[in-house]
């Protein structure tokens, strides 16, 4: 049984709060964008890799909101020492969940490096997250996502995905002041 | 680790900033949190003894590019911080500081240890190359920047700062002698 990424984050819409911060990063992002445009979708990270430290320092500077991190598999691969700067940072409001489809898939679909080895669950609960699981279905997501978004963070999903319907990548508006300047106004907004 | 030069007994004793002058000016900035790589310059005179303030929270990373973000990020809804490393770690994270910094236009603050400068040089006529470029490398980013050698020096350091959040541009301090940790 396969899991679609855009299947998977319908699958979480439901459980995002107004006032929870979704940073998303490249694909995950499109096709978030796509799916549920808000004004508290972070989505100016910047740099690869960079989405779960954006993610680490709003958790910080907001600790009444949840934050909810739609990672990739390499993009987590280019910054793995996060995982341990997140679990050691002693933030209960972040949320890490990682589309993991082990191929760089807005730069060519190239595999990863150790693509049918790597295990990021096991990654993420050696360096100390609070709690960390690996999920492949759509049924056993569903399942297990209110008890993941409830439980104390940092909380890491290791989605094992397939690409879903194709969203549009529309990298313009990511790196806009536009993005920025409508999260920020929300952000202070309260 | 940048390459060490020797230093020349006869080499002219200068004075050291006082670290407790430097953790007084980044207070008198309304920072709060600060986000480190541990760094030898700066290691006795600032990073220990602000891990040990509790007007501080100490954000502890595994690589510097972490911070850049980790500070871009909480500047959002106003709230300040320091980025504390090595130049090393600095050279390191220099897309992330073009992106985030320059791109996204954010006041990410950086306190950058200068390892292996000669205390009485200028860090461009450092025997050390990978000190004397990096003035030149911050100029051709067009990054603001400025050097704390002198105990006098770091009464610019709030203003540096307010500027930096004002203008919601990056500012590097550059530690040219290890701050002394009274």
């Amino acid at each position: 049984m396969t899991l679609r990424r855009d299947d998977a984050l319908k699958a979480l819409i439901p459980h995002v709060r107004d006032d929870d911060i979704v940073v998303a990063v490249y694909q995950s992002c499109f096709d978030w964008l796509a799916l549920n445009p808000r004004d508290l979708n972070y989505v100016a990270v910047g740099a690869m890799g960079q989405a779960s430290s954006h993610g680490l320092g709003l958790a910080l500077a907001n600790p009444d909101r949840r934050v909810i991190v739609l990672d990739g598999d390499g993009s987590l691969l280019m910054n793995l020492g996060t995982l341990v700067t997140i679990a050691n940072a002693g933030v209960s409001n972040l949320y890490h969940f990682l589309s993991a489809n082990r191929v760089y898939e807005v730069n060519g679909s190239h595999p990863l490096p150790g693509a049918d080895k790597v295990d990021f669950e096991a990654m993420a609960r050696a360096a100390g997250y609070a709690g960390a699981r690996s999920i492949a279905s759509l049924d056993r997501l569903e399942e297990a996502l209110p008890q993941i978004l409830e439980a104390p963070g940092p909380q890491f999903t290791a989605m094992e995905i397939v690409a879903g319907d194709p969203y549009p990548r529309d990298y313009a508006y990511i790196h806009s002041a536009a993005a920025r300047e409508t999260f920020r106004q929300a952000l202070r907004a309260g | 680790m940048v390459a060490s030069v020797a230093i020349a007994e006869d080499a002219p004793k200068v004075a050291h900033p006082s670290g407790a002058d430097i953790i007084a000016q980044i207070k008198a900035a309304q920072v709060r949190e600060i986000v480190a790589l541990p760094d030898i310059v700066t290691s006795d005179g600032l990073l220990w003894p602000i891990s040990r303030d509790p007007d501080f929270r100490l954000t502890r990373i595994c690589k510097e590019d972490e911070g850049v973000s980790i500070c871009g990020a909480m500047s959002y809804n106003g709230t300040r911080a320091v980025l504390m490393m090595q130049q090393t770690g600095l050279m390191d994270s220099l897309n992330a500081i073009r992106a985030i910094g320059v791109d996204y236009e954010l006041p990410i603050v950086m306190m950058v240890g200068l390892q292996g400068k000669e205390p009485h040089v200028h860090p461009d006529r450092s025997a050390a190359y990978g000190v004397r470029i990096i003035r030149p490398v911050l100029d051709a980013m067009e990054l603001s920047h400025s050097l704390i050698e002198e105990p006098e020096d770091v009464a610019h350091i709030p203003q540096a700062i307010d500027a930096a959040y004002a203008a919601s541009r990056p500012h590097i301090f550059l530690i040219g002698r290890s701050p002394e940790a009274t």
